[in-house]
């Protein structure tokens, strides 16, 4: 009965009202399930908010969760999917001190080679900004890191899915009823 | 809120007029019919009442003497009735006292509508006297929650609560209007609820699942049904009864899905579940397919889901898909409303009986009676048994009477005992178990079905903690009898002290006050019974009254109920002793 633990995006759609958060966070708080991460952000459909949660549990936990959030009256559908199903990416920015660029020249190669972008350059630091993989990010993180890093912030997880979720369609049969 | 294009909605006044918010929400209850709520004033929810006493002639608030009493009050009367009950409070206090019976009424699936008041906008997040996050707090059980703080808002907020409250499975829904939303003025109008397109409250019932679960069905040589409160909140009886009797199939119940069959229908075995009955709980583990219906398989029902029904193939009627392979594995989910589904599967089940099948359920019922029923409905013994009382009231009523109780031992008894022949008599806290439910839950039954007998029947314990709305039963003079089964002790609790905890029994004894004399400080006609020869006659007086009745009747101290499944264990492992 050990069913493999395993990381399941979750995709959201749902009404855009005060509150909504609360209830779908709510869900996995009574389930013991930890959040890796949470997005939310407008979606492709005008009005219509989308929610990226990333979470590590069983694929039995995913489909009960999924059916417990479009439970609620303002969402609008979800569905879970495994890393291989979704094109993914996280980011993140790294604020440095200026100074190093020039002592440490290695530190232009690890930029160069982790395809990362300076944001902005002042006197007192430079910021870098880097989107992909969680590793790449990592990597880039602990090459920085041995030189030292002022500020360091990752995002949440935001993936969009390789099949069709179809909401404007759904949207679009409500409306003709 | 933007929902201007996310609902379906239908023109029932068109006209518009300048009115303010708190008398718009009168107008809103209304137009939806309510005619009586129930709450408790205070503060932030002034405004509405000061309207409240405008129209009430057309509408009737009754004071509960406390807020969870009004939660309570107008679950009973939906319960009763099947309309929405709407309860209304202050903020704060008045709100978060609202919470235990919301609670109750999102895991019964009971439809309510909650109007609180709320500090004004401008104050919100200051710590305002009697500011609460009320929205925040009642989330998690809550259908939906609303905050409103424009007036504006207020029609079409309405029109979705109700719409969503008794839409699909039912739920409560609480909304929270602030002060200056009350005072404020706009152009009132009011179109009711019809659609709205996050929400999909019936999903379609697929042919194809009907079609396998008749295949199912009619391959069956042992089919047993366990119904629960879905045929009751989908008006399904009929097609439940009909269903049944052309397939001959025995079928059980869940303590919520009592009353939906009678009592004395021959096909009815019983209750399942941890106090159920030996027969249907032995035999879940024998039948080849089990057909649950408008119920969600509660751990109280399944024992040791491991161990529960692993032989049969499971079909499951459900209107909520988030039920369907939560706690047992189903081999077919017909999604959608019972009453459809069942109407629609009818034709294609072949007519049948089971007669040796059904032997079976007869023979452990002989079993269960010699070492059970026998001693608790007959007992030869000197202390009143529980069971007795409730068969004097079944003789009394004829089996016509609601039945509201509360939560412990005598719950058991009730819903065990009591002969239903009506459908939606048994009004009791299932899920949450909520003690102090019975007493204002049989005050909103009364009032949403006054042609019935209602009769509450309650342990000392639960008794005390809404002992206070006999005050509202005095005041609004409420014909509910009201049966107090005193044992002088937390009567569930002990047992499983008595059982589990080699009767170490931490706080359950009780010392009770005389309750004759508190409801007769209420002006409550009230009488106690000590000895069998004085039940009958008690019982019929409290009958016949045609006012307030209450009733103590002095039972045995430390009498168990039985049958039982052990927490844990399989169904088939229920102990009769």
């Amino acid at each position: 009965m050990n069913e493999e633990i395993k990381t399941f995006t979750i995709s959201v759609y749902t009404e855009n009202n005060i509150g909504l958060l609360n209830r779908i966070s709510a869900i996995f708080q009574r389930r013991h399930i930890n959040i890796e991460s949470l997005t939310t952000s407008q979606s492709e459909i005008e009005g219509v908010n989308r929610f990226v949660i990333v979470v590590n549990i069983t694929e039995t936990q995913a489909r009960k969760v999924v059916k417990q959030i479009e439970k609620q009256v303002e969402a609008i559908r979800a569905y879970y999917h495994t890393d291989d199903q979704t094109i993914y990416t996280e980011s993140c920015m790294f604020k440095i001190k200026s100074a190093l660029l020039f002592e440490e020249p290695q530190i232009q190669n690890i930029i160069k080679d982790s395809n990362s972008q300076i944001v902005t350059v002042n006197k007192e630091f430079f910021v870098l900004e880097k989107s992909g993989r969680r590793h790449e990010i990592e990597s880039l993180r602990r090459d920085l890191n041995v030189f030292g890093i002022m500020q360091f912030v990752r995002s949440g997880r935001i993936a969009v899915t390789k099949d069709e979720m179809k909401i404007t369609e759904m949207l679009l049969a409500f409306n003709n009823q | 809120m933007n929902t201007e294009t996310q609902n379906k909605t239908k023109e029932v006044t068109q006209k518009t007029m300048r009115i303010t918010g708190c008398e718009a929400i009168i107008r809103c209850l209304i137009e939806e019919g309510v005619d009586i709520l129930y709450g408790y004033p205070g503060g932030a929810i002034m405004p509405v009442y000061d309207e409240l006493y405008k129209f009430r002639d057309q509408i009737h608030h009754v004071l509960t003497r406390h807020e969870q009493g009004a939660t309570h009050a107008a679950q009973g009367y939906a319960r009763i009735s099947g309309r929405v009950g709407v309860a209304m409070a202050t903020s704060g206090p008045g709100a978060t006292n609202l919470i235990t019976g919301i609670a109750d009424a999102q895991i019964d699936s009971t439809p309510l509508v909650c109007i609180t008041g709320q500090v004004s906008s401008h104050l919100l997040g200051s710590d305002a006297f009697q500011e609460t996050d009320i929205v925040g707090i009642s989330t998690p059980v809550t259908k939906w929650n609303h905050q409103v703080t424009t007036a504006s808002e207020i029609p079409e907020v309405i029109a979705k609560a109700f719409y969503i409250a008794k839409s699909g499975r039912p739920g409560p829904v609480l909304i929270d209007i602030t002060k200056d939303a009350q005072f404020e003025e706009f152009d009132f109008s009011y179109k009711k609820c019809t659609g709205i397109r996050s929400y999909n409250p019936v999903p379609k019932t697929s042919k194809e699942s009907i079609e396998a679960a008749a295949v199912l069905i009619n391959q069956a040589k042992k089919p047993m049904v366990v119904w629960g409160q879905g045929i009751i909140l989908g008006k399904a009886e009929a097609e439940l009864k009909a269903v049944i009797e052309k397939a001959g199939i025995p079928s059980a119940w869940t303590i919520l899905g009592a009353s939906a069959l009678p009592t004395s229908h021959p096909l009815n075995i019983g209750m399942v579940g941890m106090h159920g009955n030996y027969a249907p709980n032995r035999l879940t583990n024998e039948c080849d397919v089990l057909i649950a219906i408008g119920m969600r398989f509660d751990d109280r029902v399944t024992g040791n889901l491991a161990t529960y029904a692993k032989q049969a193939k499971i079909i499951h009627f459900e209107i909520d898909p988030a039920e369907v392979d939560k706690n047992v594995k189903t081999d077919v989910a017909v999604l959608g409303d019972a009453k459809s589904s069942l109407a629609a599967i009818l034709p294609l089940l072949n007519a049948k009986t089971h007669p040796e099948w059904l032997k079976e359920f007869k023979d452990l019922y002989d079993i269960e009676f010699e070492k059970v029923i026998k001693n608790d409905l007959h007992p030869t013994k000197e202390g009143l048994t529980m069971g007795e009382v409730l068969n004097e009231i079944n003789t009394q009523t004829k089996g016509n009477a609601a039945i509201v109780s509360d939560v412990g031992q005598h719950q058991m008894i009730a819903c065990r005992y009591a002969d239903f022949n009506v459908t939606k008599s048994n009004i009791t806290s299932g899920g949450l178990g909520t003690m102090g439910f019975a007493l204002p839950a049989a005050i909103g039954a009364k009032m949403a079905a006054p042609d019935r007998e209602v009769v509450a029947i309650i342990g000392d314990g639960g008794y005390q903690m809404t002992i206070q709305e006999l005050g509202t039963i005095f005041q609004q003079k409420i014909p509910v009898k009201i049966v107090v089964l005193n044992n002088e002790f937390l009567g569930m609790v002990r047992q499983w002290q008595q059982l589990f905890f080699d009767k170490r029994y931490a706080s359950t004894e009780m010392t009770n006050p005389d309750f004759v004399t508190i409801a007769k400080g209420y002006y409550i006609e009230a009488k106690r019974v000590k000895k069998r020869e004085d039940l009958a006659e008690a019982v019929k007086e409290m009958i016949a009254s045609k006012e307030a009745y209450f009733l103590e009747v002095c039972v045995e101290k430390e009498d168990n109920v039985f049958p039982m499944i052990p927490s844990g264990a399989s169904v088939s492992d229920i102990r009769l002793s």
